[in-house]
């Protein structure tokens, strides 16, 4: 639970890999700076703060500018906390940089982003219901239909699929493979897509979750 | 989108010829067949080109055995060791699915003869897409545009008028 990057989503496209045409999300990912290291003795667990996309120093209040200049780096638009397992830190100096050469190429990352906000949606595009007929006749098209029984329980069941806010919110996809590193461009090439529009920012992280058949390989 | 350009600007490292929808070619494509590699020609009229940079596809149709064959190639894919334009041809749309409902002799595309040469451009490449150029339009303050320097004051107006006639 160490490796982690954050970055900006730039878009979508695709590589040819064995001859295949594999789609990949762009990532401009890094380079971040460590701004706070979190110890046992101090704060109870390990971690380190990361930062990203420096910003000016005339756009920050005063004590967020000390919290970044304690670790000698310009105040940055975004900070993460990293979980770290025990002695970890020992790895990491405040103010280090942290850049994609930390990935390599088929490794599995797991990309948490802000999906694209869908507004009030209903059952059909929220929970994919299947809908009613559109046509013959049919009054009835995209309504989410039944939601319960009458007598008994004479109530509607907790966390029932309703029609309501969807998107706008920190989604993870997990086990995304890691195509290609571009280290000059600090660039990231993650298999698949990743949640956000072009332009938001992700956390890129190790697998959380890989299963043991992947670990081994 | 410049980002995604320099990666899409890799896969141009091939010399393709530029061809058309219309266009007789010939398709040069790697087949591996029992885990030996051979190149398998796939000749025929071009009936669409599709999408941008990487994702750029084309199509090709041939009629094989009184049956029509289509085959959809990315333009850069690694597998495509050749495209040969064999001939150009004189059509009016970017899309020929027109040439799916005709049969025999109708689906022959009519040549497009070139004034100098027969020939056909070669080692072009084909992804030339015309560069836009970013008009920088000057940032127009209200206070300057008052009186006829306003684009709606008729002193301007008549100003234009007279440049025209």
């Amino acid at each position: 639970m160490s490796k982690g990057l954050l970055g900006k989503k730039v878009g979508m496209t695709q590589v040819f890999k064995e001859d295949k045409a594999i789609p990949v999300t762009v990532i401009e990912a890094g380079p971040c700076f460590v701004v706070q290291l979190k110890t046992v003795e101090k704060d109870g667990y390990e971690a380190i703060q990361i930062g990203f996309n420096e910003q000016r120093e005339s756009l920050v209040n005063l004590p967020i500018k000390n919290h970044f200049k304690k670790a000698g780096v310009s105040p940055m638009k975004h900070l993460v906390e990293l979980r770290l397992n025990k002695g970890e830190i020992e790895n990491y100096q405040l103010g280090q940089a942290i850049t994609v050469e930390i990935f390599s190429p088929g490794e599995k990352v797991d990309v948490r982003g802000v999906s694209k906000g869908k507004g009030f949606a209903g059952g059909v595009k929220r929970w994919g219901f299947a809908g009613f007929p559109a046509s013959h006749g049919s009054r009835y098209h995209r309504a989410p239909g039944s939601v319960g029984s009458s007598t008994f329980p004479a109530r509607v069941i907790k966390g029932k699929r309703m029609p309501g806010h969807m998107g706008n919110c920190r989604r993870t996809v997990q086990n995304l493979e890691i195509i290609e590193v571009i280290p000059g461009e600090n660039l990231l090439l993650v298999k698949g897509s990743v949640p956000g529009a072009n332009g938001s920012v992700v956390l890129i992280k190790e697998a959380a979750k890989l299963s043991t058949r992947l670990k081994k390989k | 989108m410049s980002k995604i350009k320099v990666i899409e600007e890799k896969l141009k490292n091939k010399e393709l010829p530029l061809f058309k929808p219309g266009d007789l070619v010939k398709v040069h494509y790697k087949v591996v067949e029992a885990g030996r590699e051979r190149v398998q020609v796939f000749q025929g009229t071009v009936l669409k080109i599709r999408g941008k940079g990487a994702k750029k596809t084309f199509t090709v149709r041939k009629i094989s055995f009184g049956v029509g064959v289509e085959r959809i190639f990315p333009l850069y894919s690694p597998r495509i060791a050749k495209i040969e334009v064999v001939r150009k041809g004189k059509v009016r749309r970017a899309k020929l699915y027109y040439l799916r409902e005709r049969v025999g002799k109708a689906t022959k595309v009519k040549e497009k003869r070139m004034l100098e040469t027969s020939g056909v451009k070669v080692a072009e490449k084909l992804d030339e897409e015309p560069k836009e150029e970013v008009k920088e339009e000057p940032i127009k303050k209200r206070g300057i545009l008052r009186g006829r320097f306003h684009p709606r004051s008729q002193k301007a107006n008549s100003k234009k008028k007279t440049s025209e006639s």
